[in-house]
């Protein structure tokens, strides 16, 4: 069937520059485009992941938004009728990747933060010391000391298993599977580097990264793909996946032909099988289950790391997460609408679920209200870009933030949204060997410890600015925030008060 | 009334001394301390905290308020007695001082929990849960009311003026006490509210205070996870009320303490013997929205001693002095020598590390002597 779908872009060479090193042609993992005397590009493969026009020696490259216009409709926009015609060739449910791109608001734009001015006197990061140092796990409410033979106090409890963070950042989950294991490798390599963690995802743990292993979070998800008694032995910490942002309530598919031998290994499937996580745990239909999975896992890790839950932001976030504390997880993955994915169905990455800042508030405050806030602490993501919007989201109440899409994009990632196809020309999101080869670990991983690096060295000049030298003092500061051009019911929901306030 | 929820920030004067053996002295000392510090202030609020000053009544909890109307007044007597057994109440002594104006009703109340009232459905509260039930309640709640001080033979003394002016207001010479703290407040906006003066208080923990809790948010918002509500307008009153969760209910070691309101760096904690790391790290982790961060150096006094603390990067002064059994702690030496001029020894506080004036056994013998 012909398509009634013009292309999205046009790829432009300049060919009197170009001087036919035909490059460009194999960087492109989509196929748009042929060697034939010159380059030619079938303009509708193209998805404008600037692979070829970065490396393109001479520059001969510009990669166009298609400006051929519909006629324009305020309500049957360009994109529905895309849409349309794109389901009415397919009969298809329309599939996307990354995260939620309509033009939704963001909180974080609305908020500004504070900074001191003469009262008290804003700390310089560069001579005096700034502590971004967290620690991911359960505390108790209180400590209990009894004496000690030398009369000194002494601690009579002993605090739940924690995993030391030198900044309050982590990597979200991206199995392998739905990433390569070159990009794996950099996360983890990059994690180790950092004093933080990377996520295995629901995609099992690769041999090759046990020497991480300190710094790798474990996923079990509702395939629990790759999960064995030895899996459960690596890793800081243990992580149940219930949801993600990107696709709260709704499963995963890897293909069968994306499961090759490695993948397989990994995951404990044959070569060649579809990998199907089910929508819910099919043990977990309600709070008490995941308790007993909780209680289970904890077993399994002898008590000697946390477990925690990870949920998809929804309307009721507030109360689930109030359930899984009381579940007994140790902390709480709280992932935004905005969260990324390998792969979804675009009306529910579209449609479904909360703004990261609003969910963050809810919880926090439930959390609080109920006395239970030190009981768990909360990993928050959801489209968190920049070093501003963790520390908003560390003064709304989150403990620490986790960056997926923020560190694909580290490692080259255009954000084309076609990470389902597989063919990943940043050899990122893909299996295919000549795509995966061209990321080489070091380098993306070294990409990532910068990344990681720029962000702490700003979350510290806002501390410092603050007035503030350790990052625990502008946890859940609301006080410190203030925010422009949001309505009254938004302000409570944040607990922030309006700019000039 | 100016608005219970706004913050006024503010820059200080403090200095303390106490008698580890319980001996007592009249105000005048105090004022002419803190009266050396006048540039410190800037006339818009000052006030004194003395301890073993109600010994005729040393068994009751002696609550000091402030009043903008008899109507509130008779709100809040209502209030007490309904509360608790009413001992003494009477206008707290004063005299006219040219530049103290529009000074609020000053009363104080002697009051006795009745063992009844602690008992509420199948919850037992202590006395003092209970006492701090009834203070929270009257400073949110009742409009027109502030509860300054409610400890037992204590009292806190305070007011919109310059601290020795307010001191000769109150009659400080008159009263006699073992440990004396004093604020002179310079605040930097104006609004003449004399519950916005140091030192806070709240059952006999007190706080004097110079700096500023950049902090506040936080400490304010764990504050209110636990019952406090920090409704008067500065961030001193956490302190108070950190004392009071830290200490008195959660049982914490005073050294605990002092670790979480001005904890070490976790580079410092790390080079600790293993004991000890344990101890810090467990209470920045579990304490960290208690951390006092910004620059402060507090007086904190309760009947059994005092307790100066800087914050851990040391951004406001505090020198400390001892001569015989008597320690003084001040913003400035000055504030010191002006009242013992030849001191056995004198240091500037470090800082992060409390300086913990105790009483001494025999001081505790004297104290209860008189009780
Ligand atoms: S990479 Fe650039 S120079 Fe090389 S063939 Fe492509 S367009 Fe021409
Ligand atoms: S990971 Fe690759 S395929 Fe996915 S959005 Fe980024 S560039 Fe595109």
């Amino acid at each position: 069937m012909t398509s009634l779908v013009l292309p999205e872009f046009l790829h432009r060479v300049d060919h009197q520059r170009c001087r036919r090193c035909k490059r460009c042609v194999m960087s492109c993992g989509f196929g748009a485009l042929q060697f034939l005397e010159r380059v030619v590009a079938d303009h509708a493969k193209c998805v404008g992941c600037h692979r070829c026009a970065t490396f393109c020696p001479e520059g001969a490259i510009t990669i166009e938004r298609n400006p051929t216009a519909l006629r324009y409709n305020a309500h049957w926009s360009e994109e529905h009728r895309k849409a349309i015609w794109r389901q009415a060739e397919s009969g298809g449910m329309l599939l996307s990747a990354m995260g939620n791109d309509k033009p939704y608001p963001s909180y974080f734009d609305h908020l500004l933060l504070d900074a001191c001015q003469v009262t008290n006197p804003s700390i310089d990061p560069l001579r005096e010391p700034m502590e971004l140092r967290t620690y991911l796990g359960s505390k108790p409410e209180r400590l209990e000391f009894g004496a000690g033979p030398d009369g000194k106090p002494r601690l009579t409890v002993e605090l739940a298993p924690q995993v030391q963070l030198e900044t309050p950042l982590v990597f979200s989950a991206m199995s392998f599977g739905s990433i390569s294991l070159n990009a794996q490798k950099a996360l983890a390599m990059a994690a180790e580097k950092c004093g933080i963690t990377m996520n295995t995802g629901e995609g099992g743990l690769h041999k090759d990264l046990y020497p991480y292993s300190r710094h790798v979070v474990i996923q079990v998800a509702s395939g629990r793909f790759g999960v064995s008694p030895e899996y459960l032995q690596q890793g800081a910490a243990v992580e149940i996946k219930i949801g993600q942002g990107a696709k709260p309530g709704i499963g995963g598919h890897l293909p069968g032909e994306k499961v090759p031998h490695e993948i397989s290994e990994t995951r404990m499937v044959p070569v060649g099988t579809d990998c199907l996580s089910p929508a819910p745990h099919h043990d977990i239909y309600s709070i008490e289950d995941l308790a007993q999975l909780i209680g289970a896992l904890k077993e399994a890790t002898r008590y000697e790391k946390p477990v925690g839950v990870k949920i998809a932001a929804v309307h009721n976030v507030a109360a689930i997460a109030s359930g899984i504390v009381r579940a007994g997880a140790d902390f709480i993955f709280l992932d935004g609408f905005r969260g990324g994915t390998g792969a979804a169905p675009t009306v529910i990455r579209d449609h479904v679920g909360l703004p990261i800042e609003l969910a963050v508030a809810a919880v926090d405050d439930r959390l609080r209200r109920e006395g239970i806030r030190n009981r768990a602490s909360l990993v928050v993501a959801g489209g968190i870009r920049s070093s501003a919007d963790v520390a908003k989201a560390v003064a709304l109440g989150a403990d620490v933030c986790a960056i997926g899409t923020a560190a694909l994009v580290a490692m080259g990632c255009h954000l084309c949204q076609k990470c389902y196809t597989g063919n990943c020309s940043w050899g990122i999101a893909t299996q295919r060997s000549e795509l995966v080869r061209r990321l080489e670990p070091d380098v993306a991983a070294e990409r990532l410890v910068n990344l990681v690096r720029a962000w702490s060295l700003e979350l510290k000049e806002i501390l410092g600015a603050l007035g503030l030298n350790a990052i625990e003092s502008l946890r859940g500061s609301r006080e410190r925030l203030r925010a422009v051009g949001l309505d009254q019911t938004t302000l409570d929901i944040l607990g922030v008060k309006p700019a000039g306030r | 009334m100016w608005k219970k929820d706004e913050r006024i920030p503010s820059g200080c004067a403090i200095s303390g001394f106490i008698n580890r053996c319980g001996r007592k002295e009249s105000g005048e000392a105090i004022l002419r301390s803190i009266a050396a510090m006048h540039e410190r202030s800037n006339g818009l609020g000052g006030g004194f905290a003395v301890y073993g000053c109600y010994p005729e009544y040393a068994a009751c909890y002696a609550f000091h308020l402030m009043f903008e109307s008899e109507a509130a007044r008779d709100r809040v007597e209502e209030f007490l007695r309904r509360s608790f057994v009413v001992q003494g109440a009477e206008p707290i002594p004063t005299r006219s001082v040219a530049s103290i104006t529009d000074q609020p009703l000053l009363w104080r109340y002697f009051l006795e929990v009745r063992p009844e009232s602690l008992t509420v459905g199948n919850t037992f509260l202590t006395e003092e849960d209970f006492v701090v039930a009834a203070v929270m309640e009257i400073n949110a709640h009742f409009d027109g009311a502030y509860v300054a001080s409610s400890g037992k033979n204590m009292g806190v003394f305070k007011g919109v003026g310059y601290p020795e002016e307010i001191g000769r207001f109150y009659r400080l010479e008159e009263y006699q006490g073992y440990l004396w703290t004093a604020h002179g407040r310079f605040p930097t906006n104006t609004p003449g509210w004399w519950g916005g003066a140091h030192p806070f208080a709240l059952l006999d923990w007190s706080v004097v205070h110079n700096g500023e809790i950049s902090s506040y948010g936080i400490n304010k918002r764990y504050l209110e996870g636990h019952g406090y509500l920090c409704r008067l307008g500065t961030d001193t009153e956490v302190i108070a009320y950190l004392f009071d969760l830290f200490q008195r209910r959660h049982g914490l070691p005073l050294s605990a303490t002092c670790l979480a309101l001005a904890a070490p760096f976790w580079s410092e904690i790390d080079r600790l013997p293993p004991e000890e790391a344990t101890i810090a790290r467990a209470v920045r982790m579990v304490y960290g929205s208690g951390l006092l961060n910004g620059p402060f150096s507090i007086i904190v006094a309760n009947r059994s001693g005092m307790i100066g603390l800087n914050d851990r990067i040391k951004l406001r002064p505090m020198v400390v002095a001892e001569r015989g059994e008597t320690v003084y702690m001040a913003s400035e030496e000055a504030a010191i020598r002006e009242i013992c001029p030849s001191v056995d020894r004198l240091w500037y506080a470090r800082g992060g590390e409390p300086v913990v004036a105790a009483m001494m056994p025999l001081g505790a013998e004297a104290e209860a002597e008189v009780a």
